[in-house]
C-alpha cells in the first residue's frame, strides 16, 4: 500500500522522458525575456525594486503572498521568468571557446566552409550521419579527425582564399597570424566568421546547427535568470544581502551601459575597446569565475564570487551535492554502543529518537483501534503519534499544537493517515560511513530502549567496520510499503551474512567470541550440570541434555557436546582450525592435536572452534556452510544463540592478561641477549668487509644497497629467533598466547614485541638513516651504520625502550599514520572511478551482462553465470560435500 | 544381470551428457575426473552426484537485475584501504623493485601507457632452459647496452683530434661485450679512424675526421661534448627498453628463467631460445598491440588478481573479469575514468556528474545531445527509479484493471478452478 500525501492539485505531475540540450539563440533569449535590464540599481529609495533593474518583479514571485505580475501565480507555483541584457557589443561565451576555436581552425576565413574538397564533405557527411545513429563513439572520433584534417589546409578548396594560422588563448582570445603580424580577432570578427559557416559544414564539425548555430556562441544578448535562482536574504538589520549572481549581473549592466554611452558619444577607439574588454571579462567571469586569463569577480576585493559554473562543479556542486546525493528527513544519527543480547537483525533505538522518527500508518478498519491508541498518547509519550492527516478534510494536524488528542482519536476514520512513532518491529536502514560496500547499509528491526546510543550486536561490526571508540551511525526510516518490503526482503542483516566479494561469510565472531568458543571446545573443558545449564540458558536452548561424557564421580559434559546441541542435526563439516600450524599441525582427520574440526550428524566430534571455525571474514568456515546449505535464517539463529554461549563461557572462565603473561624467565632473556650480541657482531663484520671493499654486491644492486639488504636480513632473522625463544617459554594456557593462537586478538609479532624485542624499525622500507647530517640522532657518531644507530630496537615493551629507541619507534609509527591517510584518499578516488565506470552493468534476463545502452559486456556473467555470494569461496559447488552427502545416504 | 548393469551404465552416460550441456566446462571436467577417482561409488550413487551437482549449480545462478557492476566496483574498491602503498621486492627476488599494492592497482585501472616498473618474465625453450650458460647468453643478448655501459672514461685535449676512450674491463666481462664490438660500434658512427692502444687493450684511440670536427670548431668544448654524448649512446647490443636481465633458477622445475627490468614484448618474442608461449610482461598495452585485445583482457585479470593476492586480499575473480571486460570490450584498452569508460558514456548527465562538469554540458549543448535517462546516475538525478535490481522489473497492474474490479474477479476464477 504505497501512497503519497496528496499535493496541490494544480501542480501537474509528469515523469521526465528525455532532455534535449541546445544553445540559446539571441531571438529565443529575447522571446522568453520579460525584463530588459537597463538600470544598474536594485531598489528605489523607499526600498521597492526598480523597474528595469535586477530585482524587477517581472522576474517572478518569490516573496510569500506575492503575486507574479507576469503569470499571476504565487511563489509556490510561479516558475520564475528570465530577463535579458542587450549587450552593446558582442562578447564570446567563455564555455564555448574551445568549440569556437575548432570551428575557426577548420573553416575558411573568407567563405566559412570546411576546408575540405566538396566531394569529401559530401561523403563524410553521409558517413557521419550513419555513424551517429549506431556508433556515437565512432562519430565523435570521426569529427575529431575531420577537424584535424581541415585545420591543416592552408588554402580554401572552395574559394581559394589563403588561410592564416589562428592562435587561441583560453578561454576567449583569438589571434590571427597574418603576414603583417599577429592581429586580435574581436568578438565581432569571430561572430562574422561563424555566421558564414553553412549548416551542413557545422554538422560536420560536430554541431547540431538547428539547435546550436555557431554564431550563437558569441553573445549579443545575455539572459538574466529569474529571482528564484538568485534569491536575496534579509539580514536581521533589515538590510538585504543579494546573491552573488545579482552582484555580478549588476556589474555587467553598469559596464554595458558605460560602453553604450561611449559608443553613442563617439569616444576614441581605445577607450571603447577598454570598456568592451571589461564587459567581455565580466561576462566570462559571470559564467565561470575560475577561468585562466580572466580576472575574478570578487566581493569587496576579497572573496571571489560563486558564479554559474561554481554552482554546478565539484563535490558540493549541484550535480554531485544536490542531485546525485541529497539530504533527507526521517533519519537519525548518534553514537553506537554494543549490546550482545539483541539479535544481529536488530538495532537498539533510543526512545527519544523513536519519538521523533515516524512512520505513516494508513488507518483501516483492522488497525483503527491501534491508531487511536497512538493518537491518544500524543507526540510526547511513546508509543504515540506526531501528526494526523484527515483524508476528508485534506488537512494535516500537528499533535503538538492540537492538544485535543482524545477528540482526534475518536474522529479517526479509515483512510486517514497517522504519523506514528517508531515502534518495536519496524524495519529501518542502518548505515556507517564510509559506505564502501553494500553491507554498509543494512536493514535492522527496531528495538526501542532507554539510553542515548544506538545499540548493535557485536557480530555486525565487521560488515560496518564499526567499533565503539566513539563511532556514530545513521538510521533511516523507509516510509512507503514498497521501501519497507525491499528493506525486509533484500537489506535485512541476515541476508548479508555472506558477501559477494569472496564468497564467504563477512559476519562472524571476533575477539572474545573466538576466545570463548575456543575455551568452550578445548579438550580440558569439562562442565558440571549447573555450568551446562547456564551455558544453554544463555543460548536459549530448551531441549534435553545429552548423556554426560563422564558419569562418575559426578556427571560432566564436554564443551563440544554442549556446542553440538546448537548445530543443525544433520550438519557435517571438516576443516582445519586456526591453531593448526607449527607444533599443532595436522594434515587430515587423524589428528591428536585437536586442530582438525570434524562435525558429523550435527555432533562436534573433534577439533577446537576458533577463528577459522566461527570468525568473521573466514570463508569455508562452519558459519559459511550453515548459511549456504541451511539458509540465512538458520545461520542467523546460530549467530544469535551459539555466540551468546561463547561469551557466557568467557564470563564463567575469565580471560585476562597481565604483565606475568608476557614476562619470560631470566634464562630465556639471557638467551635472547646472547642472540642480539651475536647478530651485532655479524653486522659489524658485514660493515667491516664493506669498508674494506671485500663485500660482494648482489646482482643488479650497488654495494651500499647490498650491504643494507644483508644487514636487514640478519636483523630480521634475529627478531624471528628472539620471538621464537619468547614464545617457546609461554604456557599453553597463557591467555595472551591463547588469544594470539586462536586469532582472537594479537599475533606472534605482538608477543615478540612485548616480551622479546621490537626489532628493526623501518621508514620507507629501509633502515632509518636520515635526520641529522650523516646520522639519525646526535647520540651517534657520524656515519654510524650499527643496528641501534639505524633504528634497531633490542628491547621489549616489558623491559622498556631507551630514549633513542623510542624515537625510532615513533618515526616508524608516524610513517604508518601518514600512509593510512594517503591511502584512504587514493583508494577512495579509485573506488569512485570504478563505481562510475561500472554502475550501469546489470545482469539481464537472458543471463548477459549489459550496460544502459544494451551493449553486451559479458555473454555470461563471470563466465559461468554464478553469483559469487552463493559460492564456496568462488567455487559454484563443493564436490567434496556432495560426495560426502551421497555416501552418508548410503546407510539409510 | 549384465543387461541391467549395461542399462545403468548408459544412464550415467546420459546423465553426464545432459550435465555437460548445463555445467561450465571447468566444473564438468572436475566432476568427471572426480567420479573416475571415487572408486567406491556405485553407478547409482554417481548418478546422484551428477544430479546433485547440476541442481546445486543451477541454484547458484545470479538473478536478473543484479547490479553486478556496482558489486564488482565495491568488491575491488572496498579492500583498497588495506593495501600497501609502497614498492616491494618481487617474491624472493631481491634484484628488482616492483610496484605493487594500491599504486599498481591504480595504474592498472588507469591503463597507463607504460607501467612505472615494466618487467618481463621470460621462459626458455627446451634447448636452453636447463643450461645456465645458454640462459646467461640470452640474458646478455637482451640487455640494451651502449658504450656508456662499459665505459670508464673518455678523455680529450682541446685542439687535439684524438679522443681516448677507456673501457671498464669488469663491465665488458659482465655485459659480455668485446673490444671488437665497441670498435664496430664506433666505426658505424663514422667519426674517423679508431684503433686499440697498443699499450693497453682496453683503451681505444679515435682520431676525429674533418667532417665531424671541422677545423673552426677545434677549440669548441660543446662540439666535443656532443661527440662524446654520441659515442656514449652508441648501440652495442640488446633489445630496446630492456635495461637489465637477470637469470634465476626455478627451484621446482630446475629451469632457468630470465627476469628483465623493462619490457619489449614484440622483440623478445622473436628471439631464438625464448619459449614464446610463456613469455610474460606487465605492460598491458604492449600485449594488446602484439597479441590482441583478448590477451590484454586476460593480462588485466591476471595482473589485478596478482596485486590483490600479493596484498593478501581475497576478491572473487568474477569481479576482476568484469572490470577487465568493461575496459576492453570495445576492442581497445580504455582506462576506468574520464578519458575512458566514463568519458565514452552517451549520457551527458552521467559525464557531468563525474568530472569536469561544465565542459560536458557545453559540448552537449553544441551538438544538441539528448539525455534519455537510461543509466543509474542519470535516473537518480531525474528522480527516476534506476534500471538495476528491483528497478528492472517492468511488470505492473494497470490501474483500470484494479479499479474496475477485473483483477479481483479473475483471481477469484483462478481459485475456483484450483478447487
Amino acid at each position: 500500500m504505497s501512497y503519497t500525501y496528496p499535493g496541490p492539485e494544480y501542480i501537474e505531475r509528469y515523469v521526465i522522458d528525455s532532455i534535449r540540450m541546445a544553445v540559446f539563440s539571441p531571438s529565443e533569449i529575447r522571446k522568453i525575456s520579460r525584463v530588459t535590464v537597463v538600470v544598474p540599481y536594485l531598489y528605489e529609495a523607499d526600498g521597492s525594486p526598480v523597474a528595469g533593474g535586477l530585482r524587477d518583479p517581472n522576474f517572478g514571485a518569490i516573496e510569500p503572498g506575492e503575486r507574479c505580475p507576469v503569470c499571476g501565480n504565487t511563489r509556490e507555483t510561479c516558475p520564475g521568468h528570465f530577463g535579458k541584457i542587450d549587450l552593446a557589443r558582442p562578447v564570446i561565451h567563455p564555455g564555448f571557446g574551445d568549440i569556437i576555436n575548432d570551428i575557426l581552425q577548420a573553416t575558411c576565413r573568407q567563405c566559412g566552409r570546411v576546408k575540405l574538397p566538396q566531394e569529401r564533405i559530401d561523403y563524410l557527411l553521409k558517413l557521419l550521419r550513419r555513424l551517429k545513429r549506431r556508433w556515437p563513439i565512432l562519430a565523435k572520433q570521426l569529427v575529431k579527425e575531420i577537424k584535424k584534417q581541415a585545420a591543416q589546409v592552408m588554402e580554401c578548396p572552395h574559394c581559394g582564399a589563403r588561410q592564416f594560422k589562428i592562435r587561441y588563448t583560453r578561454p576567449i582570445y583569438f589571434y590571427e597570424d597574418r603576414p603583417e603580424g599577429e592581429v586580435r580577432l574581436t568578438p565581432v570578427n569571430v561572430r562574422d566568421r561563424l555566421e558564414k559557416v553553412p549548416d551542413d559544414h557545422a554538422e560536420l564539425l560536430g554541431l547540431d546547427p538547428k539547435r546550436a548555430r555557431p554564431e550563437w556562441m558569441v553573445l549579443t544578448v545575455l539572459p538574466v535568470p529569474p529571482l528564484a535562482v538568485r534569491p536575496s536574504i534579509t539580514l536581521e538589520t533589515a538590510l538585504k544581502a543579494e546573491d552573488d549572481l545579482t552582484h555580478a549581473l549588476n556589474e555587467i549592466v553598469r559596464t554595458n551601459n558605460s560602453l553604450r554611452e561611449q559608443l553613442a558619444s563617439g569616444s576614441p577607439e581605445t577607450i571603447i575597446e577598454a570598456a568592451w574588454e571589461r564587459l567581455q571579462q565580466l561576462v566570462a567571469a559571470y559564467f565561470d569565475n575560475e577561468l585562466p586569463n580572466v580576472a575574478q569577480i570578487t566581493y569587496k576585493r576579497k572573496r571571489p564570487l560563486k558564479m554559474l559554473a561554481q554552482r554546478l562543479k565539484g563535490k558540493e556542486g549541484r550535480l554531485r551535492g544536490n542531485l546525485s546525493g541529497k539530504r533527507v528527513n526521517f533519519s537519525a544519527r548518534t553514537v553506537i554502543s554494543p549490546d550482545p543480547y539483541i539479535s544481529v537483525n536488530e538495532v537498539g533505538v533510543p526512545i527519544e529518537i523513536a519519538k521523533i522518527l515516524t512512520v505513516p500508518m494508513k488507518v483501516t478498519p483492522e488497525n483503527i483501534e491501534e491508531a487511536r491508541r497512538y493518537v491518544l498518547n500524543g507526540p510526547y509519550k511513546w508509543p504515540g503519534a506526531t501528526h494526523v492527516y484527515k483524508a476528508d478534510e485534506d488537512r494535516k494536524i500537528d499533535l503538538r499544537y492540537n492538544r485535543n488528542w482524545k477528540q482526534l482519536a475518536e474522529s479517526l476514520k479509515p483512510g486517514d493517515i497517522v504519523e506514528r512513532h517508531l515502534i518495536n518491529g519496524d524495519i529501518v536502514l542502518f548505515n556507517r560511513q564510509p559506505s564502501l560496500h553494500r553491507m554498509s547499509i543494512m536493514g535492522h528491526i527496531v528495538r526501542v530502549m532507554p539510553g542515548k546510543t544506538f545499540r548493535l550486536n557485536l557480530l555486525v561490526c565487521p560488515p560496518y567496520n564499526a567499533d565503539f571508540d566513539g563511532d556514530e551511525m545513521n538510521l533511516h526510516v523507509p516510509r512507503s510499503e514498497d521501501a519497507r518490503t525491499e528493506a525486509k526482503e533484500l537489506l535485512l542483516v541476515e541476508k548479508h551474512i555472506l558477501t559477494p566479494r569472496y564468497g564467504g561469510p563477512i559476519i562472524g565472531g571476533r575477539q572474545d567470541y573466538i576466545s570463548g568458543a575456543y575455551l568452550l571446545t578445548i579438550k580440558t573443558t569439562l562442565l558440571t550440570k549447573e555450568e551446562v545449564v547456564r551455558l544453554l540458558a544463555a543460548a536459549g536452548y530448551n531441549g534435553k541434555l545429552p548423556e554426560p561424557a563422564i558419569l562418575k564421580p559426578k556427571p560432566l559434559w564436554t564443551g563440544k557436546q554442549v556446542l553440538s546441541l546448537l548445530l543443525p542435526s544433520d550438519f557435517s563439516y571438516v576443516g582445519k582450525a586456526k591453531i593448526n600450524s607449527g607444533d599443532l599441525a595436522c594434515a587430515d582427520v587423524d589428528c591428536l592435536n585437536d586442530s582438525m574440526v570434524v562435525v558429523r550428524e550435527g555432533k562436534l566430534l573433534m577439533g577446537v572452534i576458533d577463528k577459522k571455525g566461527i570468525g568473521a571474514e573466514q570463508p569455508e568456515n562452519i558459519l559459511h556452510m550453515i548459511a549456504l546449505e541451511y539458509g540465512h535464517e538458520e545461520a542467523r539463529k546460530f549467530l544469535d544463540n551459539a555466540f551468546k554461549m561463547f561469551i557466557r563461557m568467557l564470563e564463567m572462565k575469565g580471560l585476562t592478561m597481565s604483565v606475568d603473561d608476557i614476562e619470560i624467565p631470566p634464562e630465556a632473556r639471557e638467551k635472547i641477549k646472547e642472540k642480539v650480541r651475536e647478530a651485532r657482531r655479524s653486522v659489524e663484520e658485514l660493515i667491516r668487509s664493506y669498508e674494506r671493499g671485500e663485500l660482494k654486491p648482489l646482482p643488479g644492486r650497488t654495494l651500499e644497497e647490498s650491504l643494507e639488504l644483508k644487514i636487514i636480513d640478519v636483523l630480521n632473522r634475529l627478531r624471528d629467533e628472539a620471538g621464537n625463544i619468547a614464545i617457546e617459554n609461554l604456557d599453553t594456557f597463557n591467555d595472551v598466547f591463547v588469544m594470539a593462537r586462536t586469532g582472537a586478538r594479537g599475533s606472534e609479532v605482538n608477543i615478540t614485541q612485548m616480551s622479546a624485542l621490537l626489532g628493526q624499525q623501518s621508514v620507507r622500507g629501509q633502515r632509518i638513516s636520515r635526520g641529522f647530517r650523516n646520522r639519525t640522532l646526535p647520540h651517534f657518531k657520524h656515519g654510524d651504520r650499527s643496528p641501534e644507530a639505524r633504528g634497531f630496537v633490542s628491547h621489549s615493551f616489558v623491559e622498556g625502550l631507551r630514549p633513542t629507541e623510542v624515537f625510532m619507534h615513533a618515526a616508524a609509527g608516524r610513517e604508518g599514520l601518514v600512509d593510512t591517510a594517503v591511502k584512504t584518499s587514493q583508494s577512495g578516488y579509485m573506488q569512485r572511478r570504478l563505481i562510475n565506470a561500472l554502475q550501469d552493468l546489470v545482469v539481464s534476463y537472458d543471463g548477459t551482462v549489459r550496460d544502459s545502452e544494451g551493449n553486451i559486456i559479458q555473454f555470461k556473467y563471470g563466465e559461468d553465470g554464478v553469483d559469487p555470494m552463493l559460492t564456496y569461496h568462488g567455487k559454484p559447488v563443493s564436490l567434496d560435500r556432495i560426495i560426502a552427502k551421497v555416501k552418508k545416504n548410503r546407510g539409510s | 544381470m549384465p543387461k541391467a548393469k549395461k542399462a545403468k551404465k548408459r544412464k550415467l552416460d546420459e546423465v553426464l551428457k545432459a550435465a555437460r550441456e548445463i555445467l561450465p566446462p571447468k566444473l564438468y571436467v572436475e566432476l568427471v575426473e572426480r567420479l573416475n577417482k571415487e572408486k567406491d561409488l556405485t553407478e547409482k550413487e554417481k548418478i546422484a552426484v551428477v544430479e546433485e551437482t547440476v541442481r546445486e549449480y543451477l541454484a547458484r545462478m545470479v538473478q536478473p537485475g543484479e547490479p553486478v557492476g556496482t558489486v564488482a566496483a565495491q568488491s575491488i574498491g572496498e579492500p583498497g584501504t588495506q593495501m600497501t602503498l609502497r614498492t616491494f621486492h618481487y617474491a624472493g627476488l631481491i634484484e628488482f623493485d616492483v610496484t605493487l599494492g594500491l599504486p599498481r592497482l591504480i595504474e592498472l585501472v588507469d591503463a597507463r601507457r607504460t607501467p612505472s616498473t615494466p618487467m618481463m618474465t621470460i621462459y626458455l625453450d627446451e634447448k636452453y632452459k636447463y643450461d645456465e650458460e645458454k640462459a646467461k647468453e640470452i640474458a646478455r643478448r637482451l640487455e640494451y647496452t651502449t658504450i656508456e655501459n662499459v665505459l670508464d672514461s673518455i678523455n680529450y685535449i682541446l685542439g687535439d683530434r684524438e679522443l681516448t676512450i677507456i673501457l671498464d674491463p669488469d663491465m665488458l666481462e659482465d655485459k659480455g661485450v668485446t673490444v671488437e664490438m665497441v670498435l664496430d660500434a664506433l666505426s658505424r658512427l663514422k667519426l674517423g679512424e679508431s684503433r686499440v692502444d697498443p699499450q693497453n687493450p682496453y683503451v681505444i684511440k679515435v682520431t676525429l675526421s674533418e667532417k665531424v670536427l671541422p677545423e673552426e670548431y677545434i677549440y669548441d668544448i660543446k662540439t666535443y661534448n656532443n661527440i662524446i654524448e654520441k659515442i656514449k649512446r652508441a648501440y652495442l647490443k640488446g633489445v630496446k627498453n630492456i635495461r637489465r636481465a637477470i637469470i634465476h633458477k626455478d627451484p621446482d622445475t630446475g629451469e632457468y628463467i630470465i627476469y628483465t627490468d623493462g619490457s619489449n614484448l614484440a622483440e623478445v618474442l622473436k628471439m631464438r631460445g625464448v619459449d614464446y608461449r610463456r613469455v610474460r610482461t606487465n605492460n598491458i598495452h604492449e600485449i594488446a598491440e602484439v597479441l590482441g585485445i583478448e590477451a590484454a583482457r586476460n593480462a588485466i585479470i591476471e595482473q589485478i588478481m596478482e596485486v590483490l593476492s600479493n596484498s593478501g586480499l581475497d576478491v572473487d575473480i568474477r569481479h576482476v573479469m568484469l572490470v577487465a571486460d568493461i575496459m576492453t570490450w570495445t576492442g581497445r584498452v580504455r582506462q576506468v575514468g574520464r578519458l575512458g569508460v566514463v568519458g565514452d558514456k552517451t549520457s551527458v548527465l552521467a559525464k557531468a556528474a563525474y568530472e569536469v562538469t561544465t565542459k560536458h554540458i557545453y559540448q552537449a549543448a553544441a551538438s544538441g545531445e539528448v539525455e534519455t535517462f537510461k543509466g543509474v546516475i542519470e535516473s537518480i538525478i531525474a528522480g527516476l527509479e534506476p534500471p538495476t535490481g528491483t528497478g528492472v522489473i517492468l511488470v505492473g497492474v494497470p490501474r483500470s484493471a484494479l479499479e474496475s474490479g477485473e483483477l479481483a474477479r479473475r483471481s477469484g476464477e483462478e481459485h475456483e478452478s484450483e478447487r
